[in-house]
Parts: structure tokens; sequence; C-alpha cells
């Protein structure tokens, strides 16, 4: 396929002796949104944090744009237009959010295009232009967590890392930052990553999905497929299928055991 | 009258201690390490300008001399992070408070080889000496010294507020993993902050040496200033200002009001007490992270 825009082949990255990612491979296609599931510990994070350069791999290749980019450090990862959204947010938090937003501009240096750019986020986040003067520390959880998308949004990035945006948030905001993540990707194109415990809400938005499980990739496909799978549906989803009693009888084993 | 000769000479040692206490506060925000050789760099930077400026050595008018200091210190601050911090890094605090202090012994000596043991004076254009103003004597030096403060702390003000640079340092300090994320070179505003803490020393060391007799030793201030960013509150640049002239403004009127000895007590006892009821110093800047 010609438009992939980030291939990763056979990731192996370790937490000192703990191996996190045992081998990973997947491919993020240009303008799609591609979600990677999986429960606490699964090495979601982690493989996000070796493609954007704060980690560093073992083994395998990240392939951005056709380039290999595994070992750059990160702020030429993010020069080459890859911006990781953490999570927890992680904004700056003694700096106001126009501040926050100038700084996820850091690479560039087009003034009026920032301040374009700057206008945009504005227009998709309104409450950040409300409270554009004020320090990033007192803004709500959500409001961080819009704050943090939005600077992410300031590097006009090819693709943008998105780490559990719903963490922490009420079902309400959480769909209501998926409602602008979808508005995002298909007004402004911007490809997305996103890694998520929410199978629900994640999958709704993306076009592909994988499932990360003990560092390993154990299911894939486009979203509506994963989304329609009996294993996703009862360990992701959380829908019961009931045995004829109207009882579940035994624990259902996964297909990939 | 009496009450205000005190006041502006406290307020005149303030100047350098709160100098000195910047530069400790710039590093430890930056760096999470605390640089104990900041008085020494203090002291290198008076000498450096001595040597410059002097007739006895280089006699270079002042002003040429200036911006060759605050490069030369600028580029030592810089250097130094590369090559002997970023050696520990990773390394316990332990390790980077015994490299800072051996690194202050090493200036010491080689400033003392270089120049030699003896008391010095610089020939400051701030040397000004004493004014008579009714009942009021004022030593010009001090007033300088003051005025040369105010105007450091507006353009480092400026410097933070306005440029892209101030703002990644602050970023970078901040949250350090974010910064990363934003594509900020984390590691080399870290040398850039040393960078300017050795500018901010140059500063300091100028303005001490205008006020009297400079001699190597002269870095031990620096303890001082380290007790008065902890009064400020550690990782505050207002607070360590702040600090810096509380300790300079404590010590005269304890010398002039209290028997004696208690003015060399009196800005540790200050520091103890702040540290029992204020843990955080007097201006701290410390928010909790929501999640």
């Amino acid at each position: 396929m010609s438009d992939v825009l980030l291939e990763v082949r056979n990731l192996e990255t370790f937490y000192g002796p703990i191996m996190a990612i045992r081998g990973v491979s997947l491919e993020v296609r240009k303008g799609r949104v591609v979600t990677v599931l999986g429960a606490n510990g699964a090495g979601k994070t982690t493989l996000l944090k070796t493609i954007s350069g704060i980690m560093d791999p073992e083994k395998g290749k990240i392939l951005f744009e056709g380039k290999d980019i595994q070992g750059w450090e990160p702020h030429r990862v993010v020069q080459a237009g890859i911006v990781h959204v953490p999570e927890g947010r992680e904004v700056f938090p003694l700096l106001t959010v126009e501040e926050n937003l100038a700084l996820g501009a850091y690479t560039r240096s087009d003034r009026a295009e920032i301040a374009r750019d700057r206008d945009l986020v504005f227009n998709y986040f309104p409450i950040l232009a409300e409270r554009r003067y004020q320090e990033a520390g007192t803004l709500s959880g959500g409001q961080q967590q819009m704050l943090a998308i939005g600077r992410g949004l300031m590097l006009r990035p090819e693709i943008m890392l998105l780490d559990e945006p719903s963490l922490g948030l009420s079902p309400l905001l959480t769909q209501e930052i998926f409602a602008i993540l979808k508005r995002l990707n298909k007004d402004e194109g911007v490809t997305m990553m996103l890694v998520e415990q929410n199978a629900a809400v994640a999958l709704e938005l993306a076009d592909d999905g994988y499932v990360m499980e003990l560092g390993r990739i154990v299911m894939s496909g486009t979203a509506d497929r994963l989304a329609s799978s009996e294993d996703i549906q009862s360990f992701y989803l959380g829908h019961d299928t009931e045995g004829a009693r109207g009882e579940r009888r035994w624990k259902r084993k996964k297909t990939w055991r | 009258m009496e009450v205000l000769q005190l006041l502006i000479s406290g307020l005149a040692n303030g100047c350098v201690y709160g100098l000195i206490a910047l530069g400790f506060v710039l590093i430890y925000k930056a760096t999470e390490a605390v640089n104990f050789a900041q008085g020494d760099f203090m002291m290198l930077g008076a000498f450096v300008t001595l040597g410059l400026v002097n007739p006895e050595y280089m006699g270079i008018p002042f002003w040429l001399a200036l911006p060759l200091v605050f490069v030369i210190m600028g580029v030592l601050g810089y250097l130094l992070d590369l090559v002997v911090l970023r050696a520990v890094f990773g390394q316990s605090q332990v390790a980077v408070i015994i490299v800072t202090i051996a690194l202050g012994f090493v200036i010491r000596f080689a400033v003392g080889e270089i120049w030699g043991h003896e008391p010095q004076s610089l020939r400051s254009p701030l040397a000004l000496g004493d004014v008579r103003v009714g009942d009021l004597v004022l030593g010009l030096a001090d007033v300088a010294v003051i005025i040369v403060t105010v105007i450091m702390t507006i353009l480092l003000w400026q410097f933070f507020q306005r440029t892209k640079m101030g703002l990644a340092m602050q970023a970078a300090s901040q949250n350090q993993m974010a910064a990363y994320y934003m594509g900020i070179p984390v590691k080399r505003i870290q040398g850039m902050v040393w960078a300017l803490a050795g500018i901010v020393a140059a500063v300091a060391g100028i303005l001490y040496a205008s006020k009297g007799a400079l001699d190597p030793s002269a870095g031990f201030i620096g303890i001082k200033a380290f007790a008065a960013a902890v009064i400020g509150g550690f990782g505050s640049l207002p607070g360590a200002l702040l600090g810096g002239l509380i300790v300079g403004v404590i010590e005269p009127f304890a010398a002039r009001y209290l028997p004696p000895g208690w003015s060399q007590i009196a800005p540790y006892a200050l520091l103890i007490a702040v540290l029992l009821f204020r843990p955080h110093g007097l201006f701290a800047q410390v928010r909790a992270k929501k999640v």
C-alpha cells in the first residue's frame, strides 16, 4: 500500500528486564484513525513512547513516510511530524493556556500560520479561547485534555498519537472530546493513532483497530469487524453472551489463546 | 535616618545574595540539581572581570569588557553542563552535589593560582564612594547595586515572558516529559540554563566586587544565598530574589540592634523558622496536579 504513513515492524521494547512489547507490527494509513485497544499493562503506552522516541526499542523498525526513525531523539521525531499527546494531559501547569499552545508550535517559526492554527484550535475548543490567559494548572481535567490535544494540533502534525484521551473524564466529556476528534479527522484530515481502554468510544471513532495483550497484537481488522467480533464484545465491550438458562455457565476462552 | 541607611546597605547586600540565589533556583528548576558552586561562580565572574578590566592585568575599558565577561561565563556554564554534569546524569542527587562542591573547590584554587589569594578591588564604574545627604551617609555603590539588580530582574522577567527560549526553559522546568513531547530539545535548553546562571553569577560578582574587596574565598557567601533561596521557596525565581533581600536586610539590623554575634546567626535562624513553619518557603509556587 502506497499511502502508509506510519509502519511499525517487529518492535521489541524493554522496561529494564521486563519485555513490554514483544514483536509488534502495525501500520497507519494517511487520513485514517487507528486505535490500539488493550487492558492495563498490555504495552500500549510503551508502544506510543517508543514511536515518539521517548523510549528506545531493542529490536525492530519504525518507518515514518518511508524513513526509519527508530532511535531518533524525541525532538527530531516531533520535527518529522509525529506529535504525542501523552496520557494524563501533562500540560505546563504554571503557564497560561496561550503559552501552552505557543509551546506546541515550538518547532515552527511561521508566525502568521501559527496564529491561524491557534484560531483553529480556539474554534474547535471554544472554552480554551475563554480561558486563554488562565494558568493551565487551574483548568479542569477535561479542559486540560482539550488543551493537550490543542497543543498537539499546534504542531500541525502529520500524525497524532493520542494516549488515553478519555482517562479520568466523565462519559459525557469523553463523548464531547471524541466528537471533536472525529471532526478533526474528517475536516482537517488529521491522521490519528489512538490508544484506549474504552473500547466502545474508540471503535466508534476509528477506521481500523488492533488489540494488544501482554505486548503482542492478538487481533486486527477494520473497526466494524472488531466491534462485531464476539471476543471483543465480551471482553472489551462488556456484552454478556448468555447461556440457555439465562446465566453464564462457563468462563469463555479467548479464541487467540 | 539610621534605619534608612541600614535598609539601603542591607538591600544592596541582599541584591547580591538574591542574584546568587537566582542562579541556584534557575539550575534547580531546570535540571533538579543543586549547583553548590554557584557562589564560586559569582566569585569567578568577579575575577574574570577584574582580570580584564584592572590596569595591572589587561586594562580593557569596563564597558567593552562587560559583554566579554558575559560570553566567557555563559560559555563556561554551558560547557560545565555539557562536560561535567551530563557525565553524572542518571546518578543520584548526592553525586551531583558532590561534583558541584568539588567544582567550587577547583574554581577557588584555580582563581587563587591565576590572580592570587590577596584581596583586590575591581575598577568598577559602580564603586562611587559615599555621599552625605543631611544626616544620611549613602554608599553610592549600594544604590547602584540596587538599581542594577532591578534592571536585571526586569530583563530576566522579559526574557522568560517574551522569548521563545525563555518560554521553553519554563516549560522544560515545569514538565520535562511534556517538553520532550513538544519537540523542545530539553538537554540543549538545560545547557542554556547553565549559561544563563553563569551570566547571572557574573552580574552578582561584579556587583559584589563593586561594594568592596574581592578574594577567592568570596564564594562562601553562596551558603548564605542558598539559605536565601530556601527561605524564598526553592523553585520560585521571585522567591529567590526576595529571600535574598530578606537575608540581606536582616543582617545589618541584627548587627545594630541585637547583641554581637547575632547578625551571623540571624539568616540561619530565619531559615530554620521557615523550614519549621512554611517548609515550601515564603513564596513557593506549588500546585497539585489534577488527574
